[in-house]
């Protein structure tokens, strides 16, 4: 009685359960994409991993107490006051009418949610050394983490903005669902913008010193200290190559102007958001098995 | 026992495994030297060859002594088998879950506490929360860390470290164990605890990679051994044979040595 037996198949199934399972192959492979179905069902199987990573670096700066929050939201709010000022002053004084100082600190808090992903996830790879030299685990998960974190940072200054809204007599509708897809994408954009970086700096030790003035310019650039509208038509082209300028436009828009964000600036958001997360994480995924040599 | 395919025996296949490192004489990489650099073309680059053209089998329940003298491609044979490190060639094949020691990455953040090292390097390992809870009293005890846990690790001195390293490692219950240099972790007494878990897990139907320069160590616990010199597989035989000859080596090489200094 001979039960039929199921060949072994070799490379495509075994390549299949690389990081668990019960049988691993390595190959060569430094350059070039691990197999994607695999990566991405370990990646979701140790996200646990990613969210307890992001709540002890929180734990470090005492985010578990009130005036550990206040204290992570008292940067953006003062940089939303001095700010307020310095336009003001620039524009000769009170012309750019009642919401600025909303859309103001919108703008800045959704900024910041961004800078926040790329400063926690500049380092998050080349200081994760030893745990990259002593285990295997999609790397993916460390700069994923460090969005996590810059999230968990966003989210308390959201309810910062609601009293400001609120006492600025700024609409409240249906129309402030939009903010739901709008802070999807800026997640996606963030993922990405963090992978990017992540993998760079093991390449560039010192990218992470650059980014601070990279991401200097880039607030200047991104329609937070102004209205999208106000940009002057020679300028209109900074919003289109900005990933940020159609996003923040329709972030406006809707928390400001009490309106659906117009579909331009949403679809050039989208395709900021998706393009640059899909060829990061194309870019990350491709060079993660050489950080262990490059660390 | 007969119907078992040679896969199925064996746990680690390693087959004509080569892993070349490209090494650089600028410390970290910077974006700013190599704009710099660009008017010049020269950089100096070279190529280490680790581990050159290794094979060998490693079948179930077996413990594997692995013995060479430093840099003789023995630490980044093991982290190729543990997936960290991919091959530049050949292929390797490992069958049940893998515990690397010093593994885990204990201790990648000295800024956290042991508890918070232990759970994330477990988290990252693919162990569940739950298995951590349940196996963490006992790692912190065999460690003998209880008052030290949930202090920041870099207040450990290196013994403590070894120590919680070697005690995740052991306590994770792994198929296959892959051990480096594991035995000089901590004093006299905690070295012979080590040794004693050690032989535990080696009695028990487990495949262990070790690799050691304590020879004493290798004779007792493996079944075989290998020797590693500069990148190659210099001899695969049993811990005796093996163990001897490396010895042999070592004398001679120290004579020749001594010899030049006359």
């Amino acid at each position: 009685m001979s039960t039929p037996t199921i060949s072994p198949r070799p490379s495509r199934h075994r390549r299949e359960d690389e990081f668990t399972g019960q049988r691993h192959v390595y190959e060569p492979h430094s350059i070039g994409l691990p197999p994607m179905r695999s990566y991405l069902r370990e990646l979701w199987r140790r996200r646990e991993f990613a969210v307890e990573l992001s709540r002890t670096k929180l734990r470090e700066q005492h985010f578990d107490t009130v005036f550990g929050q206040l204290w992570l939201v008292l940067n953006p709010l003062l940089l939303t006051a001095v700010y307020y000022i310095l336009v003001d002053i620039l524009r000769g004084g009170g012309a750019q009418g009642e919401g600025f100082f909303a859309h103001l600190m919108a703008g800045i808090f959704a900024y910041y949610f961004i800078l926040n992903s790329l400063t926690v996830g500049v380092k998050s790879v080349t200081r994760g050394g030893r745990l990259i030299l002593n285990s295997a685990f999609p790397r993916a998960l460390l700069p994923l983490s460090a969005v996590i974190t810059a999230f968990m940072r966003f989210v308390p200054t959201l309810f910062i903005y609601v009293p400001v809204h609120i006492a600025t007599g700024l609409p409240i509708g249906l129309h402030l669902l939009w903010v739901i897809p709008i802070v999807a994408l800026f997640v996606l954009l963030a993922c990405g913008l963090s992978m990017l970086v992540a993998a760079g700096q093991v390449y560039f030790r010192d990218l992470a010193s650059f980014l601070p003035y990279v991401l200097r310019i880039w607030l200047y650039v991104s329609p937070v200290l102004y209205y999208a509208d106000d940009v002057p038509d020679r300028y209109r082209w900074l919003l289109d190559v900005n990933p940020l300028g159609g996003l923040l436009t329709a972030w406006s828009d809707v928390l400001n102007q009490g309106q659906a964000p117009e579909a331009w600036s949403l679809l050039l958001g989208l395709f900021w958001s998706v393009g640059v997360f899909v060829v990061a994480g194309l870019f990350f995924l491709s060079r993660e098995r050489e950080f262990a040599v490059r660390l | 026992m007969s119907s078992l395919s040679v896969s199925e025996r064996t746990a680690i296949s390693v087959e004509d495994v080569s892993v070349t490192y490209r090494t650089s004489f600028e410390r970290a990489p910077t974006l700013r030297s190599t704009v710099t650099r660009l008017g010049r073309r020269e950089r100096v680059i070279r190529e280490v060859e680790a581990v050159r053209n290794v094979s060998f089998d490693v079948p179930h329940g077996t413990v594997l002594g692995v013995v060479g003298a430093n840099g003789a491609g023995k630490s980044t044979l093991v982290r190729t088998i543990a997936g960290i490190l991919p091959p530049n060639d050949g292929r390797i094949e490992v069958h049940g879950r893998v515990s690397t020691l010093l593994a885990l990455g204990v201790g990648f953040n000295r800024k956290l506490s042991g508890r918070e090292n232990v759970i994330l390097g477990g988290l990252a390992a693919g162990i569940k929360r739950e298995q951590l809870a349940e196996k963490y009293d006992d790692i912190v005890a065999f460690a003998e860390l209880e008052d030290f846990i949930d202090m920041p690790m870099r207040t450990y001195s290196s013994g403590m470290y070894g120590r919680l390293a070697f005690s995740v490692a052991v306590n994770m219950d792994p198929d296959i164990l892959l051990i480096d240099e594991a035995l000089s972790a901590g004093d006299a007494r905690f070295r012979r605890k080590s040794a004693e878990k050690m032989r535990e897990l080696c009695g028990e139907d487990r495949t262990v990679i070790l690799v050691s320069h304590a020879l004493g160590t290798i004779k007792e616990l493996a079944d075989q051994a290998i020797w590693m010199h500069q990148g190659e597989l210099r001899m695969w035989d049993d811990p005796e044979s093996v163990v001897s000859a490396y010895t042999e080596f070592l004398e001679v090489k120290q004579d020749a040595v001594t010899l030049e200094d006359v």
